[in-house]
């Protein structure tokens, strides 16, 4: 089965894990001031935050003509459109590959968010697809992360450029940036460290990174993907925030939606900083990793 | 960690401020921005709404007392409220048991068990004069097993080889095993991360527990989780019976609701709270102090602990005494007081856990870079012990040679002295005040702070 294939087949899986038990809400009741309360707790229990549950209801319910007001389940069908309307409005599609070589991604995000494991999923996706595909070891500082990017390398067929613990992370990423395009690969992923954004100076190493990137070739890195737990509350927002105004984002991974989590935090932000969500993560094997599809993501809220 | 949800709570009260009582409306006006508040700092709805409704109980039976603002009387009640929440007293470790005491760590992917685990190894040898035995039951996550060897050994902790190939539950036994026979006195067991709804390997933990019987299980919990605490915290706690929590990566900016969910919905107490990367970042949870920062009222306890765990008592009194008696001032003492408020940890941090400071400091970030101290370090450390005692001698090629010395520059090196020369003229007119007036001109440590004279050995006002 090819990988595409596998993911289509996850999504439906994807969908089954996110499910939750809100049917009775819908059944048979009229739009009244209870259920749009409900609708709101229930939002605000997904992580979306008040300001966002009470907005998105709010603008759901103005969707509804005269009639429909009679029907819960058009409710829902209101609801569901604006979430996705919101999600798709800053939609874009995963960039090809193709055009520079190497097409440079650079991954970041706080610690135990699940970087590397995502790393080594994109990494099977790229080589899937017959790009060869670079791993740069870029987190110098926790122990062992190092040999845990190897593993995830030896897993799907990716040389790893390293210099081992303590090194300067920059200079890995410079070393590997070389090494790929000497030797023509397609897809250079960088590691990081995970890193609290509000501790300054490990910002500022992030910017190191960019900017030596930046110097082997202006256009680099093509994809900074900030990779956020789907488990976090509304810290993810101060997460974007700080991450963005560093380094410059360009998409999001959401990993661990495997769980109860259902990372409603991303709707608000997505939009508040105009960022799309490429990835979701449900699970800690090879093909784990979905594209991000807002339609799905909905449909599993409700 | 929790400042975000201070500043909430002070701006409700400030418009609460100059009203006569606590009436129906006031309160249902306080109360929905504590709800707005709460929800805002990731505390699941159901704690919220059960939160709410007690103090709201609580204020309406209550008479404002003669001295008290309306506003006050509602933070008073708020406060008293979330200790209560919270567990009302700090819960050590209980390593009452026959050794070795085993202490199982459970948790979600990147909660942070094995730093964690390795911080209370490093507590455990350090504070409790105990020599644990560390292994890795994380069969799972590439390289797990690597990390929990380097970072025990660098706590200086025995950690059992184990392998990738092994089934965890073989892992546990061998380990109790080998604590017993090398006469270790607690086991620390490191599990894989794993999500509560997994039954498999929830399974595989119950049996971990049924065959090692712990006497601690702890379950590790990130500060920024959201809503989902409560569904993670009670499916662990239904199948393992959990102990307590740690609560980590509270260094960051998180609101930290998550802290009240968890122990709302299983009344377990939270035992200790991650700061930081660093081995040292593990503290002991104290809801009261956590409570008065989450009003706003600072957290000058754990600063007091934090000066005298980590201050070399000697050092600052050999300092002070310089100090009171006029004597010189050098890069040497210079040095040696900042490396001892380095040994405190992150300046940022100190500074928060000091009542009002920050208020004061909102967006006007201190960005005090660890970089820094460490070129100041060099450039010090570059010079003569002669030069260090007496800087007046630094001419222009002594100064070339400290900067390549230290891998500075001359301006950097006569940034410091000047820098210094600052210091010194403070360091100078504090010592003239003397005894006579110097805790008074800081006013709340003097007067205020019991046992203010641990400060370093510094003497209390008044006396000679």
């Amino acid at each position: 089965m090819s990988f595409f294939a596998r993911l289509k087949e996850g999504l439906a899986k994807t969908r089954q894990l996110l499910n939750t038990p809100l049917e009775e809400l819908f059944i048979g009741g009229k739009v009244d001031e209870a259920l749009l309360e409900e609708l709101e707790d229930q939002l605000v229990m997904a992580d979306f935050g008040v300001e966002t549950a009470s907005a998105i209801v709010r603008e759901a319910k103005e969707r509804l003509d005269r009639k429909q007001k009679k029907d819960a389940n058009a409710m829902r069908e209101a609801l569901r459109d604006t979430i996705r309307a919101h999600l798709e409005a800053v939609e874009q599609g995963v960039v090809p590959s193709q055009r520079v070589h190497p097409w440079v991604i650079l991954v970041v995000g706080v610690n135990g968010v699940g970087k590397t494991t995502t790393i080594g999923k994109l990494a099977a996706f790229y080589q899937s697809n017959h790009e060869k595909v670079l791993l740069a070891a870029g987190d110098t500082y926790r122990a062992a992360a190092v040999a845990q990017l190897q593993k995830w390398g030896e897993r799907c067929g990716c040389l790893v450029i390293s210099q081992g613990q303590d090194a300067d992370a920059a200079s890995v990423v410079h070393d590997a940036f070389a090494a790929a395009r000497a030797r023509r690969y397609d897809v250079l992923i960088a590691d990081t460290a995970g890193r609290l954004h509000t501790k300054s100076n490990l910002m500022e190493e992030l910017k190191k990174i960019k900017r030596v990137l930046g110097r082997l070739d202006p256009s680099a890195p093509h994809e900074t993907l900030l990779v956020l737990d789907g488990t976090t509350g509304q810290n993810a927002i101060s997460q974007v925030q700080k991450f963005h105004e560093a380094i410059g984002i360009t998409g999001l991974v959401i990993t661990k939606l495997d769980g109860t989590a259902k990372g409603g935090v991303v709707v608000g932000l997505s939009e508040k900083f105009k960022l799309p969500v490429r990835y979701i993560g449900v699970g800690e094997g090879l093909e784990d990793l979905r594209p991000f599809d807002p339609r799905q993501f909905v449909e599993a809220l409700f | 960690m929790f400042d975000s949800l201070s500043d909430r709570l002070e701006a409700v009260f400030k418009k609460l401020k100059g009203q006569g009582s606590l009436n129906e409306k006031n309160i249902r006006d306080a109360m929905r921005e504590v709800r707005m508040a709460l929800l805002e700092a990731d505390v699941h709805l159901d704690v919220v709404k059960s939160f709410i409704a007690r103090v709201r109980e609580k204020s309406l039976g209550h008479e404002v007392m003669g001295s008290l603002t309306p506003g006050q009387q509602v933070i008073h009640l708020v406060h008293k409220e979330l200790i209560h929440v919270m567990g009302g007293v700090n819960e050590r470790l209980n390593l009452a048991a026959q050794p070795p005491v085993v202490v199982l760590m459970v948790g979600l992917q990147g909660s942070g068990k094995t730093t964690t685990t390795a911080k209370l190894a490093k507590r455990l040898i350090e504070k409790e004069r105990r020599k644990p035995l560390l292994a890795s039951l994380d069969v799972y996550r590439p390289a797990a097993m690597d990390q929990l060897a380097t970072v025990g050994e660098a706590v200086g902790a025995k950690v059992l080889p184990t392998s990738v190939g092994e089934n965890p539950r073989d892992i546990a036994k061998r380990a109790l095993q080998s604590a017993r026979m090398g006469g270790f006195d607690v086991l620390l067991l490191d599990t894989a991360g794993r999500l509560h709804v997994d039954a498999e390997l929830m399974t595989e933990l119950v049996d971990v527990a049924e065959l090692v019987k712990p006497t601690e299980i702890l379950l590790v919990v990130d500060s920024m989780t959201g809503q989902d605490a409560v569904n993670v915290a009670r499916s662990f706690d239904e199948k393992l019976n959990v102990t307590g929590v740690i609560l980590t990566k509270t260094d960051g900016d998180a609101r930290g609701g998550a802290a009240l969910s968890v122990r709302h919905v299983t009344g377990k107490p939270i035992k200790f709270l991650g700061t930081g990367e660093t081995v040292d970042g593990l503290e002991p949870f104290h809801p009261d102090r956590v409570a008065s920062r989450i009003l706003g009222m600072g957290d000058i306890l754990s600063l007091v602990e934090n000066v005298l765990e980590k201050v070399d008592l000697k050092e600052t009194s050999k300092l002070q005494e310089k100090l009171m008696t006029s004597a010189a001032f050098t890069l040497e003492d210079f040095l040696a007081q900042m490396q001892q408020i380095k040994k405190m940890g992150p300046l940022e941090e100190l500074m928060a856990m000091i009542p009002g400071v920050k208020q004061a400091m909102k967006g006007r970030e201190a960005q005090i870079d660890p970089k820094h101290m460490k070129r100041i370090e060099a450039i010090i450390l570059s010079m003569t012990p002669v030069e260090r005692r007496k800087h007046q001698i630094l001419n222009a090629s002594r100064k070339k040679r400290i900067a390549m010395g230290s891998g500075t520059s001359v301006q950097e090196v006569n940034q410091l002295l000047k820098q210094f020369v600052q210091t010194q003229t403070m360091m100078k007119r504090l010592g003239k005040l003397g005894n006579k007036g110097f805790m008074r001109n800081f006013p709340g440590l003097g007067g205020g702070l019991p046992g203010a004279g641990l400060f370093g050995g510094m003497k209390p006002p008044g006396m000679p």
